[in-house]
């Protein structure tokens, strides 16, 4: 640690500190108050101070400790390293013991009504990012828009068993069939697109989706959003307190005492199980020529027409699969709530599933895990902090971007890096 | 085998190609010489198609395939190994493999191939698991070339191939050309750089110039055309 490096570490901070002042001063410092029935400017100069002086400080400490050392930027800690093969190694043993631990959960002493409803959440987050990671971290196609099919999947499940009574299991693969379609309906404007203009079209597509859904009043009940979805049944069996006549519930099939929990269990159940479908899917197909495909694509479109892969159907499949997973998972959610509304499907949504993707390490699903875990657990605990929920998530991926600039458990550099290669 | 006549190819505004002819027969090894920006890899994209030929003829076995996608080139039996190896580096040397025998359902034969591969190139078969990537310069042109060769062509471009590649693995790789020549029978068109050795291996050469062809004929009698010296080759006038 040199003198020049403290030096040069001053001078950033510094740099780092007007910035702050220049952002922080107009927002934060000058607030607007009714004095009188008057509205007045009251400076809060102090919190400013506070704010830049933070933001210098730790901009100082990050220099000296992340950005500046000997490595070259984006090769891995050893301490990272050392995580990174520990998982390698024991990789199986831990996926079984996660695996093992998600299945018997529910019967923790601990695990009531509120833990459950966090679980059940973070698994369709898991979900969402595992079928995302088809798109984004094995074709290497960044999608934006990813809440579309998670919309589509959700109002395809809720108008089917509204209007036809059909029930779960039938809907699941119509609505998963239906975002499918929507995915190839999406991937053949962007096909001749890559990098940031196919994300701008994608982002585009998703508000397309949930204005769409706003606007068509007719079929989606727009703003009122549809209410009544079914409940899923187990079997055929429905989790009721008092069914209706002749009809056998759960609860009085299995002999057991009427609990809501059971109901709860059993979404938790059914979401763990659509998890792990995906999971097992993505492994697989990674092993078959498409999923090869795949990533040959993300690697190297110009190879892999050389090779006689066909870019337009490899591309579209990608589209087309990534959002049949998303619109399982918003078939899910629809009976999970019972109701649905676009309020559900905003762009801030995707850029949450894009984020877990993202900071997990794109490509890899453990990381997808992990970032889920700790990103939604993040906003979870912050619940009682309403408004500082988003500074804490905001806060979380600057921390995981400056320590882990490839994601949690990145493999693949990424395609841009900040700072000078070695 | 080959027959180009005419091809004009462009990029946006600016012509590369102006009016290209080139014939390759059954079981040559033709080369094609030029200097930097002649349009020599152009040639080679318009011929698999993924640059599309703007105005002439490319036909392949009579059959013309200028308007088809690169993906029916390869099922025809043309593949490229394209300029700069361009192999996945971040995919294992058995993938990059596969995904060579990716077309149409030639991947069945994925043991008979690979291991016709390996006899060609027998350092990849130490090598399979181990990421494109982390190969060397001269393997990584064994892997290219091998990864081209599992989609059974019955014609190979190839561009380039000792860009960037130590001399002695040049000889190594200039002789496998030979061999995928003499021995599997598969047609050879050659793009370099390296005129001599590209003219030494050739059957036939053609000198491109600034988007035409302003020479060909046999390989020796291009070696020592004074023209051809003078331009391309150390030692001359």
């Amino acid at each position: 640690m040199g003198k020049d490096l403290i030096q040069k570490s001053l001078k950033d901070s510094l740099f780092t500190g007007i910035i702050a002042l220049a952002l922080f001063g107009p927002i934060v410092g000058l607030r607007t108050v009714a004095k009188n029935e008057v509205l007045v400017v009251e400076p809060k100069w102090f919190v400013v101070l506070l704010i830049v002086i933070f933001c210098a400080v730790g901009r100082f400490f990050i220099n000296l400790y992340t950005f500046r050392k000997e490595q070259r930027r984006g090769e891995q800690s050893s301490f990272g390293k050392a995580v990174s093969n520990f998982l390698d190694e024991k990789g199986a043993q831990i996926a079984i013991a996660a695996i093992a631990f998600s299945i018997i959960f529910p019967f923790m002493p601990f695990a009531d009504r509120y833990w459950m409803d966090i679980a059940i959440m973070m698994m369709t987050y898991i979900m969402l990012g595992w079928g995302l990671n088809i798109v984004i971290g094995l074709a290497g196609l960044l999608d934006l828009g990813y809440v579309a099919f998670y919309a589509v999947g959700a109002y395809s499940y809720a108008l089917f068993a509204i209007h036809f009574g059909w029930s779960f299991w039938i809907c699941l693969p119509i609505a998963g069939l239906f975002a499918g379609m929507f995915g190839i309906l999406l991937g053949f404007p962007v096909l001749r697109l890559r990098g940031d203009y196919l994300a701008i079209v994608t982002l585009a597509f998703g508000e397309m989706i949930r204005i769409l859904l706003l606007n068509w009043y007719e079929l989606t009940k727009g703003p009122d959003g549809l209410t009544g979805i079914p409940r899923p049944s187990f079997f055929g069996l429905p989790f009721k307190r008092y069914p209706d006549e002749g009809v056998e519930t759960f609860h009085t099939f299995f002999g057991l005492e009427y609990d809501p929990m059971q109901r709860i269990i059993f979404l938790y159940y059914l979401i763990l199980i659509l998890a792990l479908i995906t999971n097992a899917f993505t492994i697989k197909i990674r092993r078959l020529p498409v999923g090869r495909a795949w990533e040959a694509l993300r690697e190297d479109e110009i190879a892999c027409k050389s090779l006689g892969v066909n870019p337009r159907n490899t591309k579209l499949t990608a589209f087309a699969v990534g959002a049949m997973f998303g619109g399982f998972a918003g078939s899910f959610f629809a009976t999970r709530q019972a109701f649905i509304s676009p309020e559900s499907f905003t762009f801030i949504e995707s850029a949450i599933i894009v984020a877990i993707v993202v900071l997990g390490g794109m490509g890899s699903q453990t990381g997808v895990v992990l970032s889920t875990i700790f990103l939604i657990g993040l906003i979870e605990v912050f619940r009682d902090f309403e408004s500082y929920r988003m500074v804490a998530f905001g806060g979380a991926m600057v921390l995981i971007m400056v320590f882990r600039p490839r994601g949690i458990l990145a493999k693949r550099k990424p395609t841009i890096m900040m700072g000078k290669h070695g | 085998m080959l027959n180009i006549s005419k091809v004009e190819t462009f990029y946006g505004n600016i012509q590369a190609l102006r009016g290209v002819d080139v014939k390759v027969n059954d079981g040559e090894i033709v080369a094609l010489i030029g200097s930097n920006g002649a349009g020599k890899s152009t040639l080679l994209m318009t011929i698999s198609g993924v640059n599309k030929a703007a105005t002439g003829e490319i036909l392949f076995e009579s059959k013309s395939i200028a308007n088809l996608p690169p993906h029916d080139i390869v099922n025809l039996g043309i593949s490229q190994v394209p300029e700069g190896r361009r192999i996945f580096s971040r995919l294992t040397v058995e993938d990059n493999l596969r995904l060579g025998a990716s077309v149409n359902e030639k991947g069945k034969n994925f043991d008979q191939d690979s291991k016709d591969v390996y006899d060609l190139f027998p350092v990849l078969k130490d090598r399979l698991s181990q990421r494109g990537g982390t190969l060397s310069g001269g393997e990584q042109q064994m892997l290219a070339i091998g990864r081209a060769m599992m989609a059974r062509p019955r014609m190979l471009l190839l561009d380039e191939p000792s860009l960037g590649i130590a001399p002695k693995l040049v000889n190594q790789i200039f002789a496998s050309i030979k061999n995928i020549n003499k021995e599997k029978k598969v047609t050879v068109f050659l793009v370099e750089q390296n005129a001599k050795k590209a003219l030494e291996l050739a059957d036939r050469g053609y000198v491109l110039v600034n988007g035409k062809i302003s020479l060909e004929g046999a390989g020796k009698d291009l070696l020592n055309n004074p023209d051809v010296q003078a331009a391309y080759l150390e030692g001359g006038k």
